[in-house]
């Protein structure tokens, strides 16, 4: 362990999944690897609303809210996040999505307020490497 | 590795936080004080108005002192000052236990109990940082999660950050930051415990040790200190098979432990399925009778008194012991530590003439 190079002021990022799929392995591999790095994950779980996750983000006061979906549930749940979010004065937060999402999707994501997409396949290097680069340019 | 540090609050005026108040149970949400703090505003006045929209139940703000104080922001100490002459209404309820003791459920199951009973509750839910990168995986909140949207809960997930009483760092302040916004019971949750993480019942009023049965031969995941943290016991998953063995066990266990003085505590051994609300009531019941009984016999006062000294006391330490280290790679050092190398001086010494001329450069408080 080296105590000098852990951060006294980690990252913070809630994983959030919306819709009815129940399939875990993806969003564990990235809380792994954002934990890895040294960030703080807080995980809330399965089938979530746009609600709960607005409130979790906020309960918690992260930095970064990753939403995924492997349901075609993103269209309607991830720009009502950044609406609930950007309603309660929490419009701070870096939204961040990711799952399976098509191209044509993804630009209208964007358009409402999502930073970035990472589809299936990013590397979590990847996801840290952003992650870290926007935290350092706030 | 670790992230990069956040470059946010230091300085500026706090960003504008938002959220829902925390709501009274069956009244009107009260309106958060202030609003965003006027630009170019002194630090100090954007932390007595942050400290008012706390007071205020403005659950956003609350959330963001809490952060302030776990990154060690300055400026939380400003707000924290505010706060603490109004506050000291809250029930603080620990609740520990080994992992897999279904912590995180019970706490659930107690927030729908007290609210049903018209309290309003924090939660504060602690899990262990990795030594090595610093980072956490926070999950008990996936548990909690059907009261997220309450206005009358607030639910914050902490990481140890380095801390290793099964607390996190900054637990006290952010139990104090929740006392503050108008929750009238902090539940804290500890990371899965072993014996001797029990940092807990220094800042709880009532602490609960969960347990399970049929955990290795009877109940052998409660260990003696652990039971003698308990203000109350708690046999979880009483419907798993060997539960009636359990509870004969600790209640053996309990009776052995201590003879109690007529008008002494008689700690309570409940059981309960809190997957499915099991004996929770009763529980909470329990709960009130324990707070009772602190008020009855004095001790509530004793435990206060234990609660003020205690980050008093840490942060004495903190400042001392950043003083001493204060120039350890400097010159100075280095010849004492060439004397000690050289076996001219012992160790011992060496550290004791190097803490006295640290700190004999300070005055009084």
């Amino acid at each position: 362990m080296n105590a000098a190079a852990v951060s006294e002021r980690p990252i913070r990022v809630l994983l959030a999944k919306l819709g009815l799929d129940a399939h875990t392995i993806g969003v564990t591999v990235i809380a792994r690897a954002l934990r890895d790095a040294g960030m703080e994950v807080i995980y809330s779980g399965l089938k979530q609303t746009p609600e709960m996750v607005a409130a979790t983000a906020i309960q918690e006061d992260v930095d970064v809210v990753g939403l995924s979906s492997l349901s075609a549930a993103h269209m309607q749940h991830f720009p009502r996040v950044v609406e609930l979010l950007r309603e309660q004065g929490a419009d701070d937060k870096l939204v961040i999505a990711g799952g399976v999402i098509p191209a044509e999707d993804a630009q209208r994501l964007r358009d409402a307020g999502v930073a970035a997409i990472f589809t299936m396949g990013t590397s979590t290097d990847e996801i840290v490497a952003f992650l870290r680069q926007w935290a350092a340019s706030r | 590795m670790g992230g990069e540090p956040l470059a946010r609050v230091g300085g500026e005026p706090l960003a504008p936080v938002g959220g829902e108040p925390l709501a009274p149970v069956g009244g009107e949400p009260l309106a958060p004080v202030g609003g965003e703090p006027l630009a170019g505003a002194a630090p100090g006045q954007a932390a007595r108005e942050l400290a008012e929209r706390v007071l205020a139940g403005h659950a956003a703000s609350a959330a963001r002192l809490i952060r302030m104080v776990e990154d060690g922001r300055p400026e939380a100490r400003e707000a924290l000052r505010e706060l603490y002459p109004k506050i000291g209404r809250a029930h603080v309820v620990g609740v520990t236990g080994p992992p897999g003791a279904g912590k995180s459920t019970l706490v659930s199951a107690l927030i729908a109990e007290l609210r049903r009973r018209g309290r309003r509750i924090g939660v504060l839910a602690v899990d262990p940082s990795s030594p090595f990168s610093g980072g956490a995986i926070l999950g008990d909140r996936v548990r909690m999660q059907r009261h997220s949207t309450d206005p009358g809960v607030f639910i914050r997930s902490m990481a140890t950050r380095g801390a290793s009483g099964g607390l996190a760092r900054a637990s006290w302040e952010a139990e104090l930051v929740l006392d503050a916004m108008g929750c009238d019971v902090v539940l804290v949750e500890t990371v899965g415990v072993g014996q001797v993480e029990i940092d807990v019942v220094d800042l709880a009023h009532s602490t609960v040790v969960v347990c399970l049965p049929g955990a290795g031969d009877d109940v052998q995941a409660i260990k003696a200190g652990l039971l003698e943290a308990a203000d109350l016991l708690v046999l979880n998953k009483a419907d798993l098979p060997g539960a009636d063995d359990a509870e004969r066990w600790l209640h053996v266990l309990l009776h052995s432990a201590k003879a109690p003085a007529p008008d002494a505590w008689d700690l309570p051994l409940l059981r309960t399925v809190a997957s499915r609300e099991e004996g929770i009531p009763p529980l909470v019941d329990a709960l009130e009778r324990h707070r009772a009984y602190l008020e009855r016999s004095g001790e509530l006062a004793r435990i206060e008194a234990r609660r003020a000294r205690r980050p008093f006391v840490e942060r004495v330490r903190e400042r001392l012991v950043a003083r001493a280290l204060e120039g350890l790679e400097g010159p100075e050092a280095l010849r004492l530590l060439a004397e000690v190398e050289r076996r001219s001086l012992d160790p011992y010494t060496a550290a004791d003439r190097w803490v006295e001329a640290r700190l004999a450069g300070g005055g009084g408080p």
